[in-house]
């Protein structure tokens, strides 16, 4: 398999109303990225726009962006995956690439939430589940993984607190990410005390909507050579996976199978394993979510979650640094530019160039991008 | 000539439905009689829940109704204490899965204390009136 490298990344800053429209929004991740990566508009072979629709009202909005940072006569693609979905752009960029038939291709994810009220939003993530069958009772996106809580908490017998150290651990980081859409630090007690959202998640256990965008180049290793690239970072493994979207159609809810699926595939074709992951990032749309990324990514055994953030292994200075650019529970999570923002601090990390984030000296570092509750999974390794 | 009659019964799906229109309308129809129905392929004999038209290992052959009888292994739920746009009114609620053993069904708790609901409790899957006229299903203890 020929080699593909990410030689440019770029996001915006994540903000709860963002005072522009889309084409503007993604242009500030275009622009960085470009930047980023020393590319003129020429550079660029295709793109690859991702998004969630019913946000706004702009339909096809592929054409729009490709317009706007004039990428014209490119071919472009619309991916969706919902919260995934710019890392399942990131997959079909790598194949473009990797097939030979373009040596770059842009990765442009955005989400423009504000758009509609908290509660419209939530009525829209409730319908990424099955709509004929569950959103009839009822259901959002919180509750959904408050089931997956309940599970994981009574099947291994962990704790609130367990969940609420998660919490703790993003807030760290998220007050000096520069970029983060909430930039305070969270007490323990503070996370316990707060109101119910779905039980058993409360307020800090939940990500909140933001309205962002990010974008990820990828090249060829002979294009990112032409162009002179100093610091590629390598696409070396990219696992890919879906299940069932019902939840009556799962076999369990305290993990993801989707992601142990994807994490297989990605480790397989890296060659790699979990203890060589240096610095990771993974979907923490809400606390239980990154606890059970631990278990499904293999950092630790199936049960054994709650013990790797009680000793702080996943802190900066732990033998597995996660989401320390604060996770989508201190960034805000809009959704299509949700993985190539996670890309972007990978990327960053291996180069170096995370600033107070930095972890020492990463070598390989993990994307782990999950699109609605379980039912698209992404996991991509990089090196550098 | 007139319109054929377009079979909607499926919008009478819980408080409120997002599909009107379906080949499983029966579904409606069962819980019209008291009944909560899943479909099976004549097949090779594979249960659904929630019922489908078409079993995807058998393109072509058909699928029959059969009831959810008996009871079920709560799996996991949540009490919810916001609602989507629609729902308010029915705060709060509880939504969990009810494992039957060849299947599985998603739904709402009854009236059933929240503190009494724990996981791997027996329970059983009733048809519910909800306020509006429309219907659903709840999970009962057994």
């Amino acid at each position: 398999m020929p080699k593909v490298a990410v030689i440019g990344v770029g996001q915006s800053a994540f903000v709860r109303g963002y005072p522009g429209s889309i084409r503007e929004l993604a242009f500030e991740a275009y622009a960085e990225a470009m930047a980023d990566a020393g590319a003129q508009n020429s550079d660029i072979g295709a793109t690859v726009i991702c998004s969630s629709p019913e946000y706004d009202k702009q339909r096809s909005p592929a054409g729009v962006i490709a317009e706007y940072c004039g990428l014209n006569p490119q071919p472009t693609f619309y991916v969706e995956t919902l919260c995934s979905s710019s890392s399942t752009g990131l997959k079909l960029a790598y194949s473009l690439v990797a097939s030979g038939l373009h040596d770059s291709v842009m990765v442009l994810g955005f989400q423009k939430m504000s758009e509609i009220t908290s509660a419209e939003s939530q009525e829209r993530m409730g319908r990424g589940a099955d709509i004929q069958f569950e959103s009839p009772f009822g259901t959002m996106m919180p509750a959904y993984y408050a089931m997956h809580a309940k599970a994981y908490l009574d099947h291994f017998g962990a704790s609130e607190e367990d969940l609420a150290r998660i919490r703790v651990k993003a807030a760290t980081y998220g007050q000096i990410n520069a970029k983060a859409v909430y930039r305070k630090g969270v007490e323990l007690e503070q996370c316990l005390s707060a109101d119910p959202v779905s039980k058993p998640l409360k307020v800090f256990d939940c990500c909140a909507n933001a309205d962002g965008s990010s974008c990820v180049i990828v090249a060829s290793e002979e294009r990112a050579k032409a162009m002179g690239i100093t610091k590629p970072v390598w696409i070396l493994g990219i696992g890919a996976a879906s299940m069932p979207i019902n939840m009556s159609c799962r076999d369990k809810f305290h993990g993801l199978a989707v992601a142990e699926e994807a994490a297989k595939q990605a480790y397989a074709m890296a060659g790699l394993g979990p203890k060589d992951i240096n610095v990771a990032e993974v979907h923490d749309c809400f606390t239980i979510a990154e606890m059970m990324a631990y278990e499904n990514l293999g950092f630790a055994e199936p049960g054994q979650g709650p013990e790797l953030i009680r000793a702080k292994e996943t802190y900066k200075e732990g033998s597995i640094p996660v989401n320390v650019d604060g996770g989508l529970l201190s960034k805000g999570h809009p959704i299509g530019a949700t993985g190539g923002s996670q890309v972007r601090t990978i990327v960053l990390q291996l180069r170096d160039q995370a600033g107070d984030m930095q972890v020492k000296d990463p070598q390989f570092g993990l994307v782990h991008n999950i699109g609605g509750v379980g039912l698209y999974g992404n996991v991509t390794i990089f090196g550098r | 000539m007139p319109k054929p009659e377009m079979d909607t019964r499926f919008s009478k799906f819980g408080t409120v439905s997002f599909t009107a229109v379906t080949k499983v309308n029966d579904f409606i129809g069962y819980l019209e009689e008291g009944k909560v129905a899943g479909t099976q392929c004549t097949k090779c004999g594979q249960k659904f829940f929630p019922p489908r038209s078409d079993c995807f290992a058998c393109p072509g052959e058909p699928v029959e109704w059969f009831e959810v009888q008996g009871t079920g292994k709560l799996m996991t739920f949540s009490e919810l204490m916001y609602a989507p746009i629609g729902f308010g009114e029915d705060l709060p609620y509880a939504i969990a899965v009810l494992d039957y053993g060849d299947f599985k069904v998603f739904g709402r708790i009854g009236e059933v204390p929240f503190e009494e609901v724990k996981i791997g409790m027996e329970m059983v899957t009733k048809v519910n009136q909800l306020p509006n006229g429309n219907l659903n299903y709840v999970f009962e203890k057994a």
